[in-house]
């Protein structure tokens, strides 16, 4: 049985809690990157991650990109978004197409 | 362009044939995965995006209520009342195989079963604006587990498509032609060696003929006969 974790600035991310997911108060990126190594090894399926703190992790999960699972997503926070989660998901387009020819024009 | 290690032997061309045959059998087998990939992948990515900026949408407006609400009573009281969550969410992950692409499959469940327990505090001390925000969140739950299954599914699609994109063009304009270059090669070159022996054949039975025959010497006999004459 899987759990589901939540990482990104307590502001952000308290509310999930109420929910039943796991969440885990993030300040800095260097904390960030040894917590998204040990969820990932400790039966988290879905981790979502706030833009302002995926930004610094970018590295880390791009580990986990060819990996069925953990699944990582990232999700806006209160503050400091970066919009990562949409371009992501032009950049799969990218990759598969070799050029985002479907949300292209929105921009 | 023919490399130049290839042996110009009839077992090597019999090789280079069936290499080419497997070649292009692999080729149009790979050029139809990367077709239907491709489909299924504009179907799922436009799902994925609706999701995504519904989850972002939902998010936000959440992530407001939860400012409203914490405006309007005491951080302590707020940090209490979400201490101890009642409620807990498992996952069940599957996984399907979408040609040949293992994607996974996630299926919720809850602790317990009453909708109303994510509201993990008593009524008393906290505003009613906090019980709107942990209801909006609930709401948008189903929808970022879908947003999960799907955003994963679309980057695992998206590696594998250029995966197999880059093996069709890798057998298209590599593998197929040299296959071809080095059979037109190998039949060149075994063509001519088969006419350079078939020359050589014909001088030897002249010289042959030549020998038994003198016919060299009997026509400059009868050159000089006629003169004579």
């Amino acid at each position: 049985m899987y759990k589901i974790a939540v990482m990104g600035a307590y502001d952000s991310i308290y509310g999930f809690a109420a929910l039943g997911l796991d969440t885990f108060p993030v300040s800095d990126a260097k904390e960030g990157e040894n917590i998204l190594r040990s969820l990932a090894s400790e039966g988290y399926a879905v981790i979502y991650i706030t833009e302002a703190l995926a930004a610094g992790l970018a590295h880390e999960i791009k580990k986990y990109q060819e990996q069925v699972i953990p699944v990582i997503i990232q999700i806006p926070g209160v503050s400091d978004n970066t919009g990562a989660g949409v371009a992501g998901v032009k950049k799969s387009v990218e990759q598969a197409v070799g050029s985002d020819i479907i949300f292209g024009g929105n921009d | 362009m023919a490399s130049s290690q290839v042996n110009p032997t009839r077992m090597e061309l019999s090789r280079q044939k069936k290499k080419l045959l497997t070649a292009t059998k692999g080729h149009k087998l790979l050029k139809d995965k990367r077709d239907e990939l491709m489909r299924q992948f504009l179907e799922l990515v436009r799902v994925n995006m609706d999701l995504r900026l519904k989850v972002e949408a939902g998010i936000q407006s959440a992530n407001q209520n939860f400012v409203i609400a914490k405006a309007s009573m005491s951080e302590e009281i707020l940090h209490t009342a979400l201490m101890a969550p009642k409620q807990n969410v498992y996952l069940d992950v599957e996984k399907k195989n979408v040609m040949s692409v293992d994607i996974p499959v996630l299926n919720y469940k809850t602790r317990t079963s009453d909708e109303n327990d994510i509201y993990s505090y008593g009524f008393a001390y906290t505003s009613c604006d906090l019980d709107d925000a942990v209801k909006s969140l609930a709401d948008i739950l189903p929808d970022m587990l879908k947003l999960a299954e799907t955003e994963k599914a679309c980057q695992l699609m998206a590696a594998e498509i250029e995966k197999t994109r880059r093996r069709v063009n890798a057998l298209e304009h590599v593998i197929i032609p040299q296959a071809q270059a080095n059979i037109k090669y190998i039949t060149m070159k075994l063509d001519e060696n088969e006419r350079s022996t078939q020359i050589r054949l014909m001088k030897v039975k002249d010289m042959m003929l030549e020998e038994a025959h003198h016919y060299k010497q009997k026509q400059a006999q009868a050159l000089l006969d006629a003169e004579a004459e």
